[in-house]
């Protein structure tokens, strides 16, 4: 398919210039019975390729854009490009402004922030509807704003304020958002992509046993460190076997804090790790958003057909460390500089340039527009109140006659020092 | 004091515990008891009011060791009633349950073709389907994850881990996700699970699959804790516990699996926060839970032939505890060994009916 950007270096010396797809093996599995993997035989013992021709076969990108034959030779129209670059400057503005409260003491603990992998975040989340979900990790505060927290609700959330999106309960580390299906935010790595296996579970289920109409997708970030866990592996199985409209993004910026990628992993090929359990496996440049968008329709699609999980593999970088914690002494002047170079907003901004869809003015306007719009999320945040203390017992349980039954014999949520935060628990 | 077994709120539970006698010993109340061992004994007041205190109608009949007593003749107060298996209990209530709310599943090792290693879900998957009774790959952590992740986004499932020790390698999800994702959120999600298994100390299984793990889950906020020890009590807290919309652990006994009672006919459900009064008594209370309430009952009938009269309470919920049942004078006795695999050896380890009774002559002096 044509490249979008005219030059894509390589990876440490191997090619990796297009997208690469690998399909399972011929040995496909049988069509699937009522029965949840349950009476096939071993596909060692029915290897035959005649057989093979009649299963719906696993479609490689290439083939899909092919068939498209679009009357537009580029690869977006004028308003989505805007979209898309509206969405990634407000994703590096607002991590730009985090770091900036940051240090001048507005925030604590954890932040970790998403410089540079923009592409990665707008090239998926923005083909994905209000009902789909998006699992994160701690990286977490651009994926909540492309799925559509407001920058208020995150800035007042790191803040630590009650009108924060997760009433400052949460943090840095926990962006959720019931409203807009942003399911986390983890701490753990790892342990979000259970989590998303779940959510993926109940579409199949809406759909198959409650008999909706649901093609809910869910969409799972996570990074090259947690591809070395043992969750991930167990979620890749079971997405597999049970067909789960489910994507895994892994977000390969080659760093686990001061853990190289190379020295952690024995085949540092994640893509590859996909058809071993009989999904597709794709590799894609993670700081080219137009690459991105157009391996992830291919997914969003399969998912939404019910053909089952994609791995995705987007080789991306931070610009920044880890964490704002993090001296990031380790690694070398010259990658940053080498992806620095392939920064993805000034790429697509010259793309939209060159290929007349936008104006350098327009851009421009859209800069303003962002920040003014960040800006005015510090002072939301900042003018907003701290929550209480009686919110301190409150969302523990859901039902907060969980907290028992106390000394007097009435339940200790009907006690009203309860409400107030002063009683004793 | 007692506790009503059905549904109820504590509210309008009966008596208060009344005075102490300063010369038993007494030790403070502690509200967050992390509970060690499957035996509590502690002093109570001696003047408490049997009289007004509700008997359990069922279940007087002091029951023997082993949970094979299929013998057990009790008679269900409650009119007519049928008589099953401790498991089928559960498995009616389950099935009630699911049959009620579409959006009730279960997910699980061997849970659905096989019908639970302990026949706790036989026949489910028949009449529901796969995906309600879902046959898990064995994958603890990533299947508990996914029953958390199905919980935020609408559904309700049970999750049944083989063995309570199993439920080891999926902590990480029961405690980070599971406890803490609703306070997290900010309210926003709610993660109506059920975890439930067998666990406890069968019949030379040996140390790893005789673990109790009660004490590792009381520190974890944001979870509730109930062990089931009647045919009754099973399917009451069952039914209760897939109600609730705050995450439950149920905790079954392997050796309690084939214990026989006759239960109502209409449905009920057993309150999660409420202990329930075995045997009203005067001189010293003896909180117990699970298989544990079996072996101080029969200590009760040696207790009562030497002239003591004990009060035996079933806790049955952990986390929280039932205080007000339970009384503001608590003293632990704790019992925290490893499991042998070796018969004889496992009786050591296990409280026995004849320690029981020496502990409490003990403290009576």
């Amino acid at each position: 398919m044509a490249t979008a950007f005219s030059a894509t270096l390589p990876l440490h010396g191997s090619s990796s210039q297009e997208n690469r797809l690998l399909l399972p093996p011929t040995r496909l599995p049988p069509p699937p019975s009522s029965f949840l993997g349950s009476t096939r035989s071993l596909p060692f013992r029915r290897l035959n390729h005649a057989h093979a021709a009649r299963r719906s076969p696993v479609v490689a990108v290439q083939e899909i854009v092919k068939e498209k034959k679009p009357t537009n030779p580029l690869l977006i129209t004028k308003e989505e490009g805007l979209v898309l670059y509206e969405d990634m400057i407000l994703g590096r503005s607002f991590e730009d402004m985090c770091a900036q409260m940051y240090y001048r003491g507005k925030m604590f603990g954890f932040v970790h922030l998403y410089n540079g992998q923009e592409a990665v975040s707008t090239g998926f989340i923005k083909l994905l509807t209000k009902s789909d979900s998006v699992v994160s990790t701690y990286r977490d505060h651009v994926h909540a704003l492309s799925k559509g927290v407001s920058a208020r609700a995150v800035m007042s959330e790191l803040f630590g304020k009650v009108t924060g999106c997760c009433r400052g309960q949460g943090g840095s580390m926990h962006m959720f958002s019931k409203e807009h299906n942003m399911l986390g935010g983890f701490a753990f790595i790892g342990e979000g992509i259970p989590v998303a296996t779940g959510a993926a579970f109940t579409s199949k289920y809406k759909r198959e046993v409650l008999k909706q109409d649901c093609d809910d997708v869910t969409v799972a970030f996570f990074g090259d460190g947690t591809c070395n866990n043992g969750q991930f592996y167990e979620c890749l199985n079971m997405a597999a076997l049970y067909k789960l409209p489910i994507i895994f993004v892994v977000e390969n910026n080659l760093w686990a804090i001061g853990m190289s990628h190379l020295r952690s992993t024995s085949d540092p090929e994640i893509w590859k790790k996909g058809p071993a359990f009989g999904m597709p496996g794709v590799h894609v440049d993670g700081m080219d958003v137009l690459k991105v968008r157009e391996v992830a329709k291919e997914a969003v699609i399969r998912a939404r057909r019910g053909e089952g999980p994609t791995l995705v593999e987007c080789e991306t970088y931070r610009f920044r460390g880890h964490s704002l914690a993090d001296p990031d002494e380790l690694r070398d002047a010259a990658e940053k500089a080498k992806y620095a170079a392939r920064d993805p907003i000034t790429a697509l901004k010259k793309y939209l340039i060159e290929n007349k869809l936008a104006k350098e003015g327009e851009l421009k306007t859209i800069e303003k527009k962002i920040d003014e719009l960040v800006e005015e999320a510090v002072e939301f945040a900042d003018a907003s109140p701290q929550p209480g203390r009686s919110q301190l017992l409150e969302n523990v349980f859901a039902d907060p006659k969980g907290f028992g039954i106390g000394p007097d014999g009435r339940y200790r949520c009907e006690d009203p020092k309860f409400t107030e935060g002063t009683a004793q628990v | 004091m007692a506790a009503r077994i059905h549904g109820g709120a504590g509210a309008g539970a009966a008596t208060a515990l009344s005075t102490f006698n300063p010369k038993k010993l007494v030790a403070p109340s502690r509200t967050n008891l992390p509970a060690r061992s499957s035996k509590r004994c502690i002093v109570a007041a001696a003047g408490s009011d049997a009289s007004k205190s509700l008997r359990v109608g069922h279940s007087q009949k002091l029951i023997a060791n082993a949970a094979v007593a299929t013998k057990a003749e009790t008679s269900a107060t409650t009119g007519t009633g049928h008589e099953l298996l401790l498991f089928e209990a559960l498995q009616e209530g389950l099935e009630e349950e699911m049959d009620r709310d579409p959006h009730v599943c279960v997910m699980g090792e061997d849970v659905g073709h096989y019908g639970g290693s302990y026949k706790v879900t036989k026949g489910l998957a028949d009449k529901f389907g796969d995906l309600r009774v879902l046959d898990t790959p064995i994958c603890e952590n990533a299947f508990t994850g996914m029953g958390i992740g199905a919980a935020m986004t609408g559904l309700r499932p049970v999750i049944e881990g083989m063995n309570m020790g199993f439920l080891l390698l999926a902590f990480n999800q029961i405690s980070n996700n599971c406890g803490m994702l609703h306070y997290t959120s900010g309210g926003q999600f709610t993660i109506p699970v059920v975890i439930r298994g067998p666990g406890g100390v069968g019949r030379q299984l040996g140390a790893e699959h005789s673990q109790r793990l009660e004490s590792y889950f009381q520190s974890i906020p944001g979870i509730q804790m109930v062990a089931c020890s009647t045919p009754y009590n099973a399917k009451g807290l069952m039914k209760a516990a897939i109600r609730s919309e705050n995450p439950v652990i149920l905790f079954e006994h392997v050796l309690l699996y084939n214990l026989k009672e006759k239960i109502p006919d209409e449905e009920y459900i057993c309150n999660l926060e409420e202990a329930e009064m075995v045997r009203p008594g005067e001189h010293i209370t003896i909180l117990t839970y699970s298989r544990m309430r079996y072996h101080v009952m029969q200590a009760a009938k040696t207790l009562v032939n030497k002239g003591y009269d004990p009060e035996v309470i079933d806790i049955r919920s952990l986390k929280p505890f039932d205080l007000y049942t339970i009384g503001n004078s608590v003293k632990k006795t704790h019992r925290d060994v490893p499991t042998p695999y070796a018969g004889t050896l496992e009786e050591w380890t296990v409280v026995q009916p004849a320690q029981i009774v020496t502990a409490v002559e003990q403290l009576c002096q």
